[in-house]
């Protein structure tokens, strides 16, 4: 009996714990004290870090610039785990039009805004097993964009 | 004979409980158990729209000493509980009562003095005349039907000048926040270091403003109560009869046909692996429509999640799959009405481009 209510604690600790990491929510949002320029060097660092490679950056700015518009300063930066990237397109085909992954980076004044989906948006009941790396991906972001927070 | 098995008894006894301390420990190194911090837990939730310090953004600047003494506590928590359905505020139902509370005094903190009090006495005013009046005086900024400014804060879908978009007053959250009295407040009163101005000095009289907080009420009722609940996939994915090449080529005539203009096409792996060895049946094409993505960043900063439009197209298990993540179900991570009306849109130009390059 006691045996069976410790079991019961140990069990519901462990539940607690992974419900709130696998909690999806909608977008990862984090605001830096950085200007632009450092913030995109950092993020890029940041992001080799984890053990990710950026496969390219988008110059948003740059085509509206170039079409007439006006605009400030705005990137796209795709990257991924290439050993992911392997798995993902031969056993998970149903994310592949969200890989490469990706941060949105843009100037608000004289800071940096940096936005994401929650890879736990794209969680899909009928392929469970691939939840596992979405919710790699969420805690890597999370690490990348807390640290993107504390770099003023 | 017995003092073995009481050992081990003894020896398993301490070890479920070094495998229950550790456990404790280690979850009160997480969030669950930490230390309930304002500034910490308002830089985690708050800050990327709102700023670092209150100075505002994508959302209110909430430093605002008007905007500090204009609104009560429990209009705060309302805010950060119901957010602003539709208008980008989302709603921090995982918050605790507890967290939420840190957060308004961290917010608080940043303008000593008591916020007004508020009444929660209604008010009932001439609907017909208030209706006139907010029509000759509100509407201009907040809508003929109360909702609101387009944009969001003052990022560069904004002009820079302006510290904030005029609130929508038809908004669920907005309504279910501010009691009459505080919308009577505001009115009387405007709102310093914002374009609100005080109705009183404009010549309305105290029974005039209570006439148009009496409409602005009456938008709870215009509400609508039927939600969508049709589930959306989040991509977009089509089965191509053609080969992977022709499919490819078939996909850049429909996206060139359909006026946006081709940025890229690479491997899906390109950048990835070195140079030769990317996966040569994994193609994505990326293209783009300044106009329309002008438009949509000016609804929006944060659309770039789903720029530039990109539709992957791929050999797999002997299928040609083309495939692209699907707007419509985007547009839900962003709570905003506006970008969900472009992103009806988009859904079709992407529907249209993989259906044509498909068939």
């Amino acid at each position: 009996m006691k045996s069976h209510s410790f079991t019961t604690i140990m069990f519901s600790l462990f539940l607690a714990l992974f419900t709130a990491s696998s909690y999806a929510e909608e977008l990862l949002m984090v605001r830096t004290k950085q200007n632009f320029p450092e913030a995109m060097l950092k993020l890029q660092d940041t992001i080799r870090d984890h053990h990710y490679s950026i496969s390219r950056v988008q110059r948003i700015d740059i085509g509206l610039t170039k079409s007439g518009y006006e605009t400030d300063k705005y990137r796209i930066v795709f990257f991924a785990d290439k050993k992911e990237v392997s798995v993902i397109t031969n056993n998970y085909p149903h994310l592949i039009p969200h890989i490469p992954w990706k941060i949105a980076i843009f100037a608000e004044q004289q800071d940096t805004l940096l936005v994401s989906a929650d890879p736990m948006q794209f969680s899909d009941k009928n392929h469970p097993a691939a939840d596992k790396y979405l919710l790699k991906w969420k805690k890597d972001l999370k690490k990348i964009f807390n640290e993107m927070r504390k770099s003023n | 004979m017995h003092l073995y098995p009481l050992i081990y008894r003894r020896l398993f006894l301490l070890l479920k409980y070094y495998i229950f301390l550790s456990a404790a420990l280690f979850l009160s190194s997480t969030n669950l158990y930490a230390e309930i911090n304002g500034e910490q837990l308002y830089s985690n939730n708050c800050s990327a729209c709102h700023g670092a310090n209150g100075d505002g953004g994508v959302g209110v600047p909430l430093a605002l000493p008007d905007f500090q003494y204009g609104v009560t506590n429990r209009y705060l928590e309302k805010t950060i509980r119901l957010g602003r359905p539709g208008r980008v505020m989302p709603a921090f139902t995982q918050l605790t009562d507890t967290e939420v509370k840190a957060i308004i005094k961290h917010i608080r903190s940043w303008a000593p003095g008591k916020p007004f009090k508020y009444s929660d006495k209604k008010i009932n005013g001439n609907l017909k005349h208030g209706k006139q009046l907010y029509i000759k005086n509100c509407a201009a900024c907040h809508g003929s039907k109360g909702e609101g400014g387009q944009g969001t804060g003052v990022t560069m879908s904004r002009p820079r000048d302006l510290p904030i978009i005029a609130p929508a007053l038809n908004n669920p959250g907005f309504l279910a926040s501010a009691p009459d009295m505080m919308i009577k407040t505001v009115l009387m009163n405007g709102r310093e270091g914002t374009p609100m101005l005080s109705y009183l000095k404009q010549g309305l009289s105290e029974k005039d403003i209570d006439d148009i907080v009496s409409y602005v009420r009456s938008f709870e009722k215009a509400q609508q109560t039927t939600k969508n609940e049709e589930k959306i996939s989040p991509a977009i994915t089509y089965e191509s009869p053609f080969s992977l090449e022709e499919t490819v080529a078939s996909l850049k005539r429909a996206i060139i046909g359909k006026n946006f203009k081709i940025i890229r096409e690479q491997y899906v792996n390109q950048g990835l692996v070195e140079k030769g060895q990317e996966d040569k049946k994994q193609v994505i094409v990326y293209f783009c429509n300044f106009n329309f993505l002008n438009r949509a960043l000016a609804i929006d900063p944060r659309v770039g999640l789903f720029l530039p439009c990109r539709v992957t197209v791929v050999e797999h298990k002997g299928k040609v799959i083309v495939m692209s993540s699907n707007p419509l179900y985007m547009s839900n991570l962003f709570n905003n009405e506006n970008l969900h009306k472009l992103c009806e849109e988009m859904y079709q130009v992407y529907a249209d481009i993989i259906e044509e390059s498909t068939f």
